[in-house]
C-alpha cells in the first residue's frame, strides 16, 4: 500500500521558501537554540569568531545574548504558527545589530570579521521579519486553533477481483459502511444523490448529502458533499488493471475535520489518524471483495481494546445477525 | 473453558475464559485434543514479542475435533479430526495463490500494527500477539479456526495425535528450513539449534538428500538427541569448541553448503559478542540477538545458502553483510507456509519415512502448562518438547 497525507494551504498565494512559513519558523527556532548554546558554551571562541575582544565584558554580554537566543528559540518552537515570537526574534536581531555596530567602531575589534557577522545578522533579520509577516498573513496572529485547511489522504490497495466487479461494488454507495468503519449508513436518494451518516469523535454523528461529480464506468467515481454538510468533503476512487492481474484501487479523500484542527489533533492522539483509518478501511474492502466478509479476530471483533481471548456474546456488536446476513450475502455471491 | 493465558513476562496461567464463537462464515470451532508449547512461545514468555496484552490466550500448535461449523465451510463437518497450521491464511489473496500462506494479505485484522514495524503485514497467527491479529490461541479446551477449508487437514483414522500434531508447525517449519537450502546430493548441511525445529530441519535435510548433517547446540542432551534421533553425522557444542574452526575441519576447509539458523532472536553464545548483544538488547538498542545468524553467515561455503527459520522480531546489529555479499551467499527465510507442506509431509508420515513424535520428552495436562513453560525455558529434566492434552 502507498500513502500520503497533506495539509493544504488555503491561501494558495504563497510560494517558494514561504510555501510553509511554519517550517521556516521551526528552522529559525532551532537555529536560535543552536546559536544560544554556542554563546553559552563557548563565548570566548565565538567572540574571536565574530572579531570582538574575548574579554570578560564581551563574554558576559554573549552569555546574556545566549540566554535570550535560547528563550526566543523555545518560544518560536512552542508556537511555530504564531507571528508574535517571530517579531520578538526581530527585536532581538535589532539588539544584536546595535551591539555589532558599536563593536565595528571599537578599536579592539577586527573590523572584517565584525562586518561579516553584521552581514549575517542582517540576513537573519530579513528572514525573521519575512517569516513573521507571512505567519500573520497566513493564520492571523497567534490563532493556532483555527483550521487552516482540510485533510487530504490518498491510499491504494490491490485486489484479485476483476475491475468491473470492484467498480460496481463501490458504485453502490450503500456498500461503503460494510468496510468504512466510521460510516454508519449511506442511503442512495437518486441516480447521483446520496445521504451519508458518519460517526465523529466523542460519540457524535455528522450527516451530509453528497452528489456524484464524475462517473466513468470501471475507471473512476468521484463525489462531493453538497452545501449544508456537517463536514464538507470530497472523494474519488480510481480503478486500474493491476500489473499481473487483479485491480488496483486508488482512493483520495479530502475533508475538513469535524471540530476543526484541534479536534483532529486530539483524535490523532487516540490513534484516529486519517491515513491509517483509510488504510484499515481499504484492508477491510479487500477482505469483503476477496472473501465476502470482514475478517474478525477475538481481539478485533469487539469495540475497543480486548485481549486475544474469546469475547462474551454481548461484547460482539450484533453478532448473530451480522453472521447470518453475511452468510446470506456469501451464498448470493 | 480453560485456556493458557499470557499474564506478563514469565507468567502464564490457566484461566477460565469464555468459549470461542463462530465470528466469520468460514470458521469452525475445535475441541482441542493435543497442543504443544513451541520454542517461539518462549519468545512470548520472555517478553520479546511486541503487541502482547495481559489475558491473551496463547498456543499455535494444536489439533482436535470439529464441534461447530460456520455456514460457508464446505470440506469439514462436525466430528472430523483435524490438525491446524499456525499461520492463518485466506486462500484467495495473491499471496495465498502463490502458496505464500504465511504472508496472506487478508488474515491479519491488525495489519496496520505490523505495517508500522515491518513495512507490510504478514499473515495472522494463532495466539501470537495483537501485532499478528489478536487471535486466541489453541492452548485451550476449545479454539476458533478461521478459513477452515484452507488450513486444517483431516488426520487419517488410526494415526495417533502425537504423530500428526507437529504438522501444525515444527515439522513443516524444519522441513522448509531444509527445503530452502536447495539440497543436492553430496551436500553438507549445518544446523544451529537442536531444539525441536532444529531436529526436524536435520531429519528433513536427510529426507531431501543431504549427505552429512552437523548439529550445533550447547546442551549435551540435545546434541545426543540430534545424534540418536535425527541421525546427524557430527555435533558441535559451541561452549566447548570454536564453531567456525570445527566446521572448517569437518568440511575440508570449505564450509557447509548450507547453514540453517533454527535459533532466532534469543541466541546464546560463549563469546564477547554474546555479552555485547545482551547489553544492547537490555538497553533496547537492538531487539534481537543474532549470534547464531552471524555465525551461520561466516561459516557458509562460498555461494552457499543461509536458511533462517528461527524467529526474529525486530532489528539486529553487526550483521556481516560484507561476507554475504562478497561471497555470493543466498539468504532465505520466512515463517513456514505450513499449508504448502502439510499434505506431502502427512504422506511421508503415513509411508513411515519419519515419525515426528521422536522429539517429545514431556507429556502433561493442559492445567500444567505453567510448569511446562518453565521446564522448557530452563531445559530442566532434559526437556525438548512438551505436549499438553486436555
Amino acid at each position: 500500500m502507498t500513502t500520503a497525507t497533506h495539509r493544504t494551504d488555503p491561501g494558495g498565494t504563497s510560494q517558494g521558501l514561504f510555501e510553509d512559513p511554519e517550517r521556516v519558523a521551526r528552522g529559525l527556532g532551532w537555529f536560535s537554540i543552536g546559536l544560544g548554546l554556542a554563546e553559552l558554551g563557548a563565548p570566548r571562541s565565538l567572540a574571536r569568531m565574530i572579531g570582538v575582544n574575548d574579554d570578560d565584558d564581551n563574554r558576559n554580554t554573549l552569555f546574556a545574548l545566549g540566554l535570550r537566543e535560547i528563550a526566543s528559540g523555545v518560544a518560536v518552537l512552542a508556537r511555530p504558527r504564531s507571528a508574535l515570537p517571530m517579531w520578538n526574534r526581530v527585536g532581538g536581531d535589532m539588539m544584536d545589530l546595535a551591539l555589532l555596530g558599536r563593536a565595528l567602531r571599537a578599536d579592539s575589534s577586527e573590523r572584517n570579521r565584525v562586518a561579516a557577522a553584521t552581514a549575517a545578522v542582517i540576513g537573519v533579520t530579513v528572514l525573521d521579519a519575512l517569516t513573521a509577516q507571512k505567519l500573520r498573513a497566513g493564520t492571523g496572529d497567534g490563532a493556532e486553533e483555527k483550521p487552516r485547511g482540510g485533510i487530504h489522504v490518498t491510499r491504494a490497495i490491490t485486489l484479485t477481483r476483476p475491475r468491473e466487479e470492484v467498480y460496481w461494488f463501490w458504485h453502490d454507495f450503500e456498500n461503503l459502511p460494510r468496510f468504512m468503519e466510521h460510516l454508519e449508513s449511506v442511503r442512495v436518494l437518486g441516480p447521483n444523490r446520496s445521504h451519508w451518516k458518519a460517526r465523529a469523535p466523542a460519540g457524535t454523528t455528522v450527516e451530509w448529502d453528497a452528489e456524484i461529480t464524475d462517473d466513468q464506468p470501471n475507471e473512476l467515481i468521484a463525489w462531493r458533499s453538497l452545501p449544508g454538510a456537517d463536514v464538507s468533503n470530497m472523494g474519488s476512487v480510481r480503478f486500474l488493471d493491476a500489473p499481473g492481474g487483479g485491480t488496483e484501487v486508488r482512493v483520495e479523500l479530502r475533508y475538513d475535520p469535524p471540530g476543526g484542527k484541534l479536534a483532529a489533533a486530539i483524535a490523532k492522539l487516540f490513534g484516529e489518524e486519517p491515513s491509517l483509518q483509510l488504510s484499515s478501511d481499504l484492508r477491510r474492502f479487500k477482505q469483503v471483495m476477496e472473501l465476502g466478509e470482514v475478517v474478525r479476530s477475538d481481539a478485533t471483533v469487539t469495540h475497543g481494546p480486548h485481549p486475544a481471548r474469546p469475547p462474551e456474546l454481548d461484547e460482539i456488536p450484533d453478532a448473530p445477525r451480522a453472521i447470518e446476513q453475511e452468510a446470506l450475502e456469501g451464498a448470493i455471491r | 473453558m480453560k485456556a493458557v493465558c499470557w499474564e506478563g513476562k514469565k507468567n502464564v496461567r490457566v484461566e477460565e475464559v469464555p468459549d470461542p464463537k463462530i465470528l466469520n462464515t468460514q470458521d469452525v470451532i475445535l475441541r482441542v485434543t493435543s497442543t504443544a508449547i513451541c520454542g517461539s512461545d518462549l519468545h512470548l514468555y520472555n517478553g520479546f514479542v511486541p503487541g502482547m496484552e495481559r489475558g491473551d490466550v496463547v498456543g499455535h500448535e494444536f489439533m482436535g475435533e470439529v464441534m461447530e461449523v460456520g455456514p460457508a465451510v464446505r470440506n469439514l463437518k462436525t466430528g472430523d479430526r483435524v490438525v491446524v497450521p499456525f499461520p492463518i491464511a485466506c486462500g484467495e489473496c495473491a499471496m495465498c495463490r502463490r502458496d505464500l500462506f504465511s504472508v496472506c494479505e487478508n488474515s491479519n485484522p491488525n495489519g496496520w500494527m505490523a505495517e508500522k514495524l515491518w513495512g507490510h503485514s504478514p499473515a495472522g497467527i494463532f495466539g501470537y500477539s495483537h501485532l499478528l491479529g489478536g487471535f486466541a490461541g489453541g492452548q485451550a479446551e476449545y479454539v476458533r479456526v478461521p478459513f477452515a477449508d484452507v488450513g486444517p487437514i483431516k488426520v487419517p483414522d488410526g494415526m495417533p495425535d502425537e504423530q500428526a500434531l507437529f504438522l501444525s508447525d515444527i515439522f513443516p517449519t524444519g522441513y522448509m528450513g531444509a527445503d530452502m537450502c536447495n539440497i543436492k546430493p553430496g551436500d553438507v548441511i549445518a544446523v544451529w539449534g537442536a531444539g525441536p525445529v532444529g531436529l526436524f530441519a536435520m531429519a528433513s535435510a536427510y529426507l531431501l538428500g543431504a549427505e552429512r548433517v552437523i548439529a550445533i547446540d550447547r546442551f549435551p542432551y540435545r546434541l545426543q538427541m540430534a545424534r540418536e534421533r535425527a541421525r546427524v553425522w557430527e555435533t558441535i557444542n559451541y561452549e566447548e569448541t570454536s564453531v567456525l574452526e570445527r566446521l572448517n575441519e569437518l568440511t575440508g576447509g570449505r564450509g557447509p553448503d548450507a547453514c540453517i539458523d533454527a535459533v532466532g532472536m534469543e541466541a546464546h553464545g560463549p563469546t564477547a559478542m554474546y555479552a555485547y548483544d545482551r547489553a544492547k538488547q537490555a538497553l533496547m538498542l537492538e531487539t534481537d540477538r543474532p549470534i547464531a545468524l552471524r555465525e551461520a553467515v561466516q561459516a557458509c561455503r562460498n555461494g552457499g545458502t543461509v536458511s533462517v527459520i528461527g524467529v526474529y522480531g525486530g532489528f539486529i546489529d553487526k550483521f556481516p553483510m560484507g561476507s554475504l555479499m562478497n561471497r555470493s551467499l543466498t539468504i532465505r527465510t520466512g515463517q513456514c507456509h505450513v499449508q504448502r507442506y502439510m499434505r506431502p509431509l502427512l504422506e511421508r508420515i503415513q509411508r513411515g519415512e519419519i515419525d515426528p513424535s521422536f522429539v517429545i520428552t514431556h507429556r502433561m495436562r493442559l492445567e500444567d502448562a505453567p510448569t511446562g513453560y518453565d521446564m522448557f525455558l530452563h531445559k530442566r529434566d532434559n526437556c525438548e518438547k512438551v505436549v499438553l492434552t486436555t
